[in-house]
């Protein structure tokens, strides 16, 4: 189970970082809330992974470190507040800079340069 | 007045909170009302509180009455409070700036300036990692929207860089929560001090991960070296009162590097003994040389001052490395009085950009200033002091800073580093002041609104803070010296924080 738990955190905090590095703002806010998914998880297991374990003490014979739920309960909360904030903002910055490249301004790649000087000379 | 250590948090949260309901949303003028008497109020209780550790000793409050290694505890110490003094005087200051027009370009500017301070606030009080990263979020956010606040392209730019770094940086700041947490079993500051010496074997590499990780986090806020790309465009391009309010933001970094560095992985650590040294050493050295040639090589006085805050930084990050008490010392001196200069340049860059028209504050000629001598002579004061000039505060805290070195290898890092860095700021702003004052076409700008009454009294404000840090330089001194001192004697303090843990 360890290992499996492990691999997902892993597999999720790659893709988020590999997205949240991409230029379209639309990309990254995908890559943010897969790295807060990651974050989540990761924080759950930091109070070690039991099996038939309550969170509440006498409930069962063995019990669950109920601190990482509580923190995973604000990070939860706080994640999607901060997620809400970049995906209106990402909103605002396509309607004031024109498109959702990042950095405000699309680089021009060399193909496209070469297309639009040849359709001019046409 | 056992409940004062909670005010600094509650009286921001509570003023900004009112400000949101109807009678008050709708009218700005009492809206700016309840803004004054609101930082008043936390000024005069900040005050207060400082003089009551000073005193007193430290303070410890159990939120909610529960006790502390589990409960989530507030600490006002010697450290903390003197900095929750330095964010309210700098609130109240820039909130008087405000009121002047600067609010008026978007709605909830004064409830967001409240939970910004509360945020602020709330970082230096609390004695608890998470909830550490729980007030982060809630001056983070509370950022986010000041910082966007009047709008424009340049804004929208700069803060869509500034929300998705600080958003990775939050979950950084929570992976190596969690890594701390699964070692240590603790969040409490003072419990993990005392836990983190037992740590052996993988523990203790994991916790050390942990604990590089939550460095990053810092350094990022803190605007270390290379995660400092961010800072100049985002001040530079913040609106006068919300970027010189942003002055104490690295310092809030800076605070959880010595926290967390010589509280929790300090002296005492065991196996992780002084982590943070071997990378804070190059970095901080590395953030003044980078710091200074971007003051060299500043286009207007926002970017300027923009970049003197990394150069601040770069020096706060070298002693924190130097890690020692005169250090630490000299670090506080040091904080106090960059954040209140660069505040004031901040604001006064925004005289200058009013007053000149199309040139703006750009080191250009141009026509004259309305009125040229306040902005001059506020301008020489200012600037004698951030470059450390000997009648102002910034000569001071230099001069500590390089006292505070103590083997020759350090004096040999430390000192050129720090000078040169000044001579470029004197450079750079000899160059802006003949620019600025000298070189003009000789007509003044009849449309150009002359600075009003509160803006003045703002920039006096902190302009005061200047000569006063050196006319009262002992007893500040020796405030900073036994901060120092109680926040480096881990074994006395950590255990008087725990009622719980037996000795």
């Amino acid at each position: 189970m360890e290992g499996l738990y492990a691999f997902c955190v892993g597999l999720l905090t790659a893709c988020g970082i590999f997205l949240t590095l991409r230029g379209r703002s639309f990309s990254v806010v995908i890559g943010l809330t897969l790295l807060s998914y990651a974050v989540n998880l990761f924080l759950f297991a930091s109070g070690r992974l039991k099996l038939n374990a309550a969170a509440v003490l006498g409930e069962s014979e063995q019990y669950s470190d109920p601190l990482p739920q509580a923190l995973v309960l604000t990070a939860i909360v706080i994640g999607f507040a901060m997620t809400a904030f970049a995906v209106i903002l990402a909103m605002r910055a396509r309607a004031d800079l024109g498109n959702d490249h990042v950095d405000g301004n699309l680089p021009k790649l060399p193909n496209e340069v070469s297309n639009k000087s040849s359709g001019g000379n046409k | 007045m056992q409940h004062l250590s909670i005010f600094p948090i509650l009286i921001p949260l509570l003023f900004g909170a009112i400000m949101l309901l109807p009678p008050i949303s709708r009218d700005i003028t009492s809206q700016r009302i309840s803004s004054v008497i609101g930082t008043l109020f936390l000024l005069i209780c900040s005050a207060l509180l400082l003089f009551q550790i000073d005193t007193s000793g430290t303070q410890l409050y159990a939120l909610g009455g529960w006790q502390a290694p589990f409960g989530i505890v507030l600490v006002a110490d010697r450290v903390s409070s003197l900095l929750v003094l330095l964010t309210s005087f700098l609130g109240f200051a820039v909130m008087l700036y405000a009121i002047a027009g600067k609010d008026k370009g978007g709605a909830y500017f004064h409830p967001l300036f409240m939970f910004q301070l509360m945020g602020i606030n709330g970082a230096f009080l609390t004695g608890d990692i998470f909830n550490l990263f729980v007030f982060f979020e809630v001056l983070l956010i509370a950022s986010y929207a000041l910082l966007i606040h009047a709008g424009g392209k340049q804004k929208t730019q700069a803060t869509v860089h500034y929300v998705i770094l600080n958003l990775v940086g939050s979950s950084l700041f929570l992976f190596g929560l969690g890594i701390l947490y699964g070692t240590l079993g603790t969040l409490n500051m003072a419990d993990m001090a005392i836990k983190v010496g037992q740590l052996q074997g993988e523990d203790a590499t994991l916790a050390k991960t942990g604990a590089l990780l939550l460095l990053v986090v810092f350094g990022l806020k803190a605007a270390m070296l290379p995660m400092h790309f961010w800072l100049p465009k985002t001040y530079a391009s913040a609106s006068a009162p919300v970027a010189a309010l942003f002055a104490i933001m690295t310092k809030v970094g800076l605070y959880s590097i010595f926290r967390v560095y010589t509280v929790i992985f300090g002296e005492h650590a065991g196996e992780l003994e002084n982590i943070a040294t071997p990378w804070l050493w190059p970095l901080a050295l590395l953030t003044i040389t980078i710091g200074s040639i971007g003051v060299l090589a500043s286009p207007s006085v926002r970017t300027l001052s923009a970049n003197l805050v990394i150069v601040s930084s770069g020096s706060l990050l070298a002693c924190a490395a130097i890690n020692s008490v005169e250090a630490t010392s000299a670090a506080l001196y040091y904080m106090v009085h960059s954040t209140l200069a660069s505040a004031a340049l901040f604001l006064l860059a925004d005289l200058i950009t009013r007053q000149r028209g199309q040139a703006e504050d750009r080191f250009v000629k141009s026509r004259m200033f309305t009125q040229p001598k306040l902005i001059g002579f506020a301008f020489a004061i200012v600037a004698l002091s951030l470059v450390g000039m000997p009648p102002f505060s910034g000569f001071v805290g230099k001069v500590m800073i390089l006292q505070a070195t103590q083997s020759s290898v350090q004096t040999m890092w430390v000192w050129p580093l720090i000078l040169i860095g000044s001579l470029g700021a004197l450079v750079t702003f000899s160059r802006a002041g003949t620019t600025l004052f000298w070189r003009h076409s000789g007509s003044t700008s009849n449309d150009a609104e002359p600075a009003s009454k509160s803006e003045i009294a703002a920039i006096a404000l902190l302009l005061l803070a200047a000569p006063i840090l050196v006319i009262f330089g002992g007893a500040i001194t020796e405030y900073t010296l036994q901060a120092a001192t109680s926040l480096h004697d881990i074994q006395s303090s950590a255990y008087d924080l725990i009622p719980g843990v037996s000795r």
